[in-house]
């Protein structure tokens, strides 16, 4: 805590701009948690009817011990993960933040990022700007996460909201897209992590602001 | 093995039920599963390391579950139907589904048996099967969806439940239709009033137009299409009508008690 304390007296003194408002980082952090609580219960609801024969998650990184316990976390989690992530969007859009932030997307600006990232080129000097793989992935991953929700809502309540079970053609297609967005997220979590990792002034702005 | 059993869950197969259900349980849930009691134990926390503490967390995820049921029981809209399907599309082999073999489940002589109804009702009378049989009855091909994930389309005959609970007179201000089924080990399970009325809730006789097959619950079967799987049961043998929740064979273990779909 202390060393914490003093890294963030020392930032107040260089008297950094804001990258990452205290709302983004409250709502990124409780999303993380949400987020890690639905997909390890996630995983042990899926190992007990596997939509791929040899396929299940092993135990040890499961949550809830069994299925009913997993069910448990994953519709006491998905409260936490669903409001965070409607109060998340919807401030996102009123304070004009994504738009700041998200767009534009260029397919031209994207094509050259793209091959500066894999080139390790991509430049991270100003972190309050997204380079354009940025935008897209951070677009693309919020994309999943509303796709994710709806398909959820799809399984869990395939009568009372038919029409939502309809737009995924049906109740078994929408298992497949609630299981392709897990695993969509999870890839993200990986890269997100290791850049993270990799550029850890990013890490520092979204635990204290700069 | 008889213990082993109880732990499986409904609906899967086999191989799936000792390896999942069995398996998946850490040691110490396992032996708290076993011995009976506070079935809630079952509901582990982090497996093999425990972050938080186990029992405020069962606590918390109960309260939550109960919350769930509240949450349902609001966004049940009475006059919501399940799909019904082409019966081309009728999943075949239907699944058999228990925490039992199929020659384990109960062998019922048709002829011998007869529904209790108890609880809040004007006549209580014993029904025989010769007379079930005889009220009008009607077909559905639904989807039944198990608690698991996995689901199947069949073709269910039988008398709308409410048409009989109407006929008897029961009390349907009254808060739950509570079912005992003559499963092993004593199968039952609780189902709220507004689901009983829904149109589409029956006291099912036959399956694909056969009369219910032993497996599939014969003599009957309780199918509601608006439930997951495990409350529809098979087997019964009487129907209480109450204010009190009694609790259920898998909803004391810790899946949701309205588990509507």
């Amino acid at each position: 805590m202390s060393s914490l304390a003093a890294t963030d007296s020392s930032a107040t003194q260089d008297r950094g701009k804001v990258i990452q408002p205290a709302w983004v980082r409250a709502m990124h952090w409780t999303n993380a948690f949400a987020m890690v609580l639905m997909i390890m219960s996630g995983w042990q609801i899926y190992n007990a009817s596997p939509l791929f024969e040899d396929f299940r998650f092993s135990t040890s990184i499961t949550l809830g011990g069994w299925l009913a316990g997993a069910l448990l976390w994953h519709f006491a989690a998905m409260w936490l993960l669903m409001i965070n992530g409607l109060i998340y969007l919807i401030t996102g859009f009123a304070t004009g933040r994504f738009r700041r932030k998200l767009l534009p997307i260029s397919p031209r600006g994207l094509l050259s990022d793209l091959k500066a990232a894999l080139t390790f080129k991509l430049a991270h000097d100003d972190l309050s700007t997204y380079n354009y793989v940025q935008r897209l992935l951070y677009v693309g991953i919020m994309a999943v996460g509303v796709l994710i929700v709806l398909s959820g809502l799809s399984i869990w309540k395939p009568v009372q909201l038919g029409w939502l079970v309809a737009l995924f053609g049906g109740y078994d297609w929408a298992r497949y897209v609630h299981f392709f967005c897990m695993a969509a997220i999870v890839l993200f979590l990986i890269v997100h992590v290791a850049l993270a990792i990799l550029v850890p002034k990013s890490l520092r702005a979204m635990i204290i602001g700069r | 093995m008889g213990r082993m059993r109880k732990l499986l869950i409904p609906g899967v197969d086999k191989r799936l039920l000792l390896r999942d259900a069995v398996k998946a349980m850490p040691d110490l849930t396992r032996r708290r599963f076993i011995s009976g009691g506070a079935s809630f134990g079952a509901l582990t926390l982090l497996t093999g390391c425990n972050v938080l503490d186990g029992d405020s967390a069962e606590e918390m995820l109960k309260k939550v579950s109960k919350f769930n049921d509240a949450v349902q029981a609001w966004m049940f809209n009475p006059d919501a139907l399940a799909p019904e399907f082409p019966e081309s599309m009728i999943t075949r082999p239907f699944p058999f589904n228990g925490y039992y073999d199929v020659d384990d489940a109960p062998d019922i002589d048709g002829k011998d048996w007869k529904l209790e109804v108890r609880g809040l009702v004007d006549n209580k009378k014993s029904w025989t099967l010769e007379e079930l049989y005889r009220l009008p009855q009607v077909k559905q091909v639904t989807r039944h969806i198990c608690v698991e994930g996995w689901s199947a389309i069949g073709s269910w005959t039988g008398t709308p439940l409410r048409d009989f609970l109407k006929l008897i007179g029961a009390d349907t201000r009254a808060q739950y239709v509570w079912f005992q089924c003559a499963d092993k080990d004593g199968y039952n399970s609780p189902l709220d009033m507004r689901s009983a009325l829904h149109p589409q809730t029956q006291m099912s006789f036959k399956f694909a137009d056969q009369i219910l097959p032993r497996a599939y619950g014969y003599p009957m079967k309780i199918r509601v299409p608006t439930k997951l799987g495990f409350k529809n049961p098979k087997y019964v043998i009487s129907m209480e009508i109450t204010n009190d929740y009694k609790g259920g064979y898998w909803e004391d273990q810790g899946y949701n008690s309205f588990s509507g779909n």
